[in-house]
This record gives C-alpha cells, sequence and structure tokens, in this order.
C-alpha cells in the first residue's frame, strides 16, 4: 500500500480544470519529485492534494484513506503537512513562535520535535527570539520547513523549496530535504533545479499541461535521453 | 496652584478616563480588523448593548454590590462581559458568517455591520426605551475630594469611584491581553492568523476558534467600555454615536492592527478632546490679571458641544500626514 497516492485527479479552481488526469504515488520513507515545465500543473498539483483547490475528478489516498477534498485541518491532523512557496513563514512571529504555530493541534508536549527541529536548523536556533521577517530568504525557508516538521508529519508536500535561493542555500535545503527522509517522512516536493532533485528521488514524476507525461525513477529519469533533451535542458 | 489643580481634574483625569474608554473599543476594532479584515462599525452598538445588559443585571439585582462593597453594575459588569461576548458571538455566526463564506468583498461586511448597528439600536430602544439611566440603582456614586497638602491649593483633586476602577480595569485588561497575545498558544495563533492567514491555515489552526476567541475578546471589552462609561457619565441609548468615530480614530491614529497601538490611540484621541474643550481661560486668569489682560470668561479651542469635531480632525491629519499610523499599521 503505497503512503500518497493521486489517482486520475482533474482539479482546478472551481469548475475549470487544470489537472487533467494526474497519477502519483509514493511509498512511507520516499522521496518523490515533481518537475516539468512552467505552467505544466506542478505547484497545483500539490495544492490540490492539500485540499486548497476542488477535486472534480479521482481520488487521493493517504495510508490508504481516502482524503480526496478534505480540508487543511483534517490533513494535517493526518499527519500532512505542506510548505507554501511564496509566504511560508509568519513574518511578524518569532523563529519559535512560527514553530510553535505548526504544532498547534499536538495535545502532547513538542519539546523533543523542537530539538529535533533545531538539531535539523541549527540556524534556527541562534536566531529562534527574532522576528521571522528579519531572517534571509535560506533561513525563512528552513522555518517553513521546520514549522511543517513540527506535526511529526508522515508525509511533507515542498513547494520549490529553492526557489529563489543562493546556491549555497540550495545545496543545503536539499541535504536538509534528504536528512529529514531519512528519519522516514515521505516528501513530495516540486522542484525547477530538475536535475538535482532528481538525483535525490526515488521517483520523479513529470508533468506536461496538466498531465503526467513520464513516471519512473529518479535515476532512469536522469538517464532517459527524451527526459533530458525535452525537460532538463539538455 | 488652583488652576494647576483645575487643569489636572480637567485634562488629565478626564482625558485618561475618555482615553482609557476609547483604548477599549479601539483594541477591538483593531483585532477583528486583523483577523476578519473589515471595519466593524457596529462595535459602539455592542459597546452600549454591554452597558444595558449590565443595567438590566443591575436592576435585577439591585443590592449585589453593597455585598462587597462596591457599585452594583461593576460587581455585575463580569456576567455582563460574557453575555456581550455570547451576542458578539451570535452576530458573528449569524450575519458576518455566511458572508464570509461566500469569499464577499470587505465591504459588504463593512455594511452588514452598520445594518447590524441600526438593529441593535432599535433592541436597545425597544427593551429599555429612548431615556437616559442612571446604572447606581440602590447606591450612589462616591466621589472623592482629596485635598493637596500645598498651601495655596484650596481646590480638591476630585476622581469617582468609578474613574478608579476603570483604571484599574483597563491596566489589568491590557496586560492580561499582552500576556494572552504573547504566551498562549491561542494568542499567537490570533497573531499568526492576523499575519498570514491562508499560512495559519495551511499549518492547522483552527481558523474557526480563532475567529470566536476574536468576538470573545472584543464582545467582553466592549461590555466593560460601555459600562465603566456610562458609570462614569449617564447611561443612553445613543451612547455609541460619539463613540463610534473616536474608537475608529484611535485604531487608526495608534496603527489598524497594532493591539499596543489601539491603546496608544485612545489616549491620544482622549487626551486631544479633553485639551481642546478645557477652559484656558481658568488657567491663563492669574497671568491676565497682573498684565492686565481682558479675558472672556469661556477660552475653549472648541466649545464642549462640538467635541465630536476633534477625533474628526484627528482622523484627517493622520490621514493625510502618516496614514499608516503611529505604529505602523495597514491602512484600511
Amino acid at each position: 500500500m503505497a503512503l500518497l497516492e493521486t489517482r486520475n485527479i482533474h482539479a482546478g479552481y472551481g469548475g475549470m480544470n487544470i489537472l487533467n488526469g494526474i497519477n502519483m504515488s509514493i511509498d512511507s520513507g520516499e522521496i518523490g519529485v515533481i518537475v516539468g515545465p512552467n505552467g505544466a500543473g506542478k505547484s497545483t498539483s500539490l495544492k490540490a492534494i492539500f485540499g486548497l483547490l476542488n477535486i472534480n475528478e479521482g481520488s487521493i489516498e493517504l495510508n490508504g484513506e481516502n482524503i480526496t477534498n478534505a480540508d487543511p485541518n483534517t490533513l494535517v491532523k493526518h499527519g500532512m503537512a505542506f510548505v507554501p512557496q511564496e509566504k511560508n513563514v509568519f513574518v511578524s512571529l518569532t523563529v519559535e513562535e512560527n514553530l510553535e504555530m505548526g504544532a498547534f493541534l499536538r495535545k502532547d508536549s513538542f519539546k523533543g520535535t523542537l530539538d529535533a527541529v533545531y538539531h535539523y536548523f541549527p540556524d534556527l536556533r541562534d536566531k529562534r527570539y527574532q522576528p521571522a521577517g528579519e531572517l534571509s530568504g535560506g533561513q525563512r525557508q528552513m522555518v517553513a520547513m521546520g514549522r511543517a516538521l513540527m506535526i511529526e508529519p508522515k508525509v511533507l508536500l515542498l513547494d520549490e523549496p529553492t526557489a529563489g535561493l543562493s546556491p549555497l542555500y540550495m545545496n543545503e535545503i536539499f541535504d536538509r530535504v534528504v536528512a529529514v527522509n531519512r528519519e522516514g517522512v515521505g516528501i513530495l516536493m516540486v522542484e525547477q533545479n530538475a536535475k538535482q532533485a532528481l538525483g535525490i528521488a526515488h521517483k520523479g514524476f513529470v508533468l506536461a499541461a496538466g498531465r503526467n507525461r513520464f513516471t519512473d525513477t529518479g535515476e532512469n529519469l536522469l538517464n532517459d535521453p527524451e527526459v533530458a533533451k525535452s525537460f532538463l535542458g539538455g | 496652584m488652583n488652576e494647576l489643580i483645575f487643569l489636572i481634574n480637567k485634562v488629565v483625569i478626564s482625558g485618561a478616563v475618555i482615553g482609557a474608554i476609547y483604548a477599549m473599543g479601539a483594541i477591538g476594532v483593531t483585532l477583528i480588523f486583523s483577523i476578519l479584515r473589515f471595519a466593524h462599525f457596529a462595535h459602539a452598538d455592542l459597546m452600549t448593548t454591554g452597558a444595558f445588559i449590565t443595567f438590566f443585571l443591575t436592576a435585577m439585582f439591585p443590592q449585589a454590590g453593597s455585598i462587597v462593597g462596591l457599585p452594583t453594575a461593576f460587581v455585575m459588569l463580569p456576567i455582563a462581559m460574557v453575555i456581550t461576548s455570547l451576542v458578539a458571538v451570535g452576530i458573528d455566526k449569524a450575519f458576518y458568517k455566511p458572508l464570509r463564506e461566500h469569499n464577499v468583498k470587505p465591504i459588504v461586511l463593512v455594511m452588514a455591520s452598520l445594518g447590524v448597528t441600526f438593529m441593535l439600536q432599535g433592541l436597545v430602544r425597544l427593551f429599555f426605551g429612548t431615556g437616559s439611566r442612571n446604572l447606581f440603582i440602590d447606591d450612589r456614586k462616591e466621589i472623592f475630594r482629596l485635598e493637596l497638602p500645598w498651601e495655596l491649593a484650596s481646590r480638591k483633586l476630585v476622581i469617582t469611584e468609578p474613574q478608579l476602577l476603570l483604571f484599574v480595569f483597563t491596566l489589568i485588561a491590557v496586560i492580561s491581553l499582552h500576556y494572552f497575545l504573547t504566551r498562549s498558544r491561542l494568542g499567537k495563533a490570533m497573531r499568526a492568523m492576523s499575519d498570514n492567514a491562508d499560512l495559519a491555515r495551511v499549518s492547522g489552526i483552527n481558523v474557526n476558534v480563532v475567529v470566536i476567541v476574536t468576538w470573545v475578546i472584543a464582545g467582553s471589552l466592549c461590555a466593560a467600555a460601555g459600562t465603566l462609561l456610562s458609570l462614569d457619565v449617564a447611561l443612553k441609548p445613543d451612547l455609541s454615536f460619539n463613540l463610534l468615530l473616536p474608537i475608529f480614530a484611535a485604531a487608526i491614529v495608534g496603527g489598524v492592527g497594532h493591539v499596543y497601538g489601539a491603546v496608544l490611540g485612545g489616549f491620544v484621541v482622549g487626551f486631544a478632546e479633553s485639551l481642546a474643550v478645557f477652559n484656558w481661560a481658568v488657567v491663563l486668569r492669574p497671568l491676565a490679571r497682573a498684565m492686565e489682560w481682558d479675558l472672556p470668561r469661556s477660552l475653549a479651542l472648541v466649545p464642549t458641544e462640538y467635541k465630536i469635531t476633534v477625533p474628526f480632525f484627528i482622523l484627517i491629519a493622520i490621514l493625510v500626514l502618516r496614514p499608516t499610523g503611529i505604529l505602523k499599521g495597514k491602512v484600511i
């Protein structure tokens, strides 16, 4: 049984579909990477999974449970966390308050998780009492990922986590994604930086015009001449 | 010396009294704007409603205050705060929530709140009539006249019991609110939602609970401000008429979305009002005597009947000179 599976989803804002049949599946402990040209429906797929737009056809399952059109609140309770691409931190709240907000639904003590997040992102521990709005782009991205990890998700959805970052931070974020994944968190991420992302992916999904074009392991996609020619810039 | 005491009585004390009232109203306006993104025009009438709920409770149990030695209305205030909160949450459920669920523009909610204003005004008049009421039913207002130790000071410092209660209450309310917003998980969630509502939803923050808490805080402060003001002056169904403009001016002067800004704005507007209507002739009289000037009997910047124009001018000035308010807030 897959950890997260989308079956032939058609989704959009209101009645018009942007996604016209997306099939994706990742097992627990896997990294899935979604790549494709602009307007392929990569971010839209993540938002559809997270209940932010209407799914008009098809179904989504998390751990075998049907979560089609469930609202974000329910999904977070079920162990799914989402990091949007933009505006993904509370700028007026301190770093630690941001992380605390990620644990809003937890009834138990989250002290251990907080330590784990500071362990992943040591920079954040030093800046814990600083408003997140004062941090650099890379550090904000860490706050955003940290916030999502606070619920101890089974699956983490990341929308272009390295967009607009310097190469140094980009590598760091990729490292952290791999480190989080090694702890057993399934990851589904959208990436512009396709080659590097497919390099760490167990599964890759190449989308075009709201449909799957290629689905394979990350390695096979990287070595596929057709994928390379059309989507990875040669 | 007597002139100075006169100034303290008329400007410092009465400015602080009205400032505290405006501050409590403005906190509610600013919180509702941060969480629900609309200017809640029914706020002043929610204050009047709260005061009339206190009046009703006071009339039911007129002797309750004598047991603890405080005005009955003040003893009834906590109950009135709870009831007013329920009224506020109910109004939201009945009128604003259905509109929010249709994703209407903020202006539609503003118009709806205007409708709620008229409804509340009608209901208050329906149940309590149009006349002026006194919240002291079985007890009377204690007035403290403090003598000052200086030789030249024959005039006394005047402060009433409701005024003292108001200062204590405002201080406790503002400090508790500060701790709630910075220490409790729900308070932080309120700030988070005010900062970025979409991300709050994505984080799993229960938006409905945050909305309810917002109305509970705003509603209880409304009941408190309305009651404490009515204890100081008189309770009238048109109390809100003189409150609406100043509390919005206070919220905007302070910087919309800032709780501390709302408190600051409340006192700025309150002191500005009391300075504007202050009779400077009294203070200038000794100087005029020495200089042999001819002073008119009354020398105020604004006649008392036109007090309401003061917040109006402050509002225009702040919108022209610094639209974001003293502490940088959102521009409405």
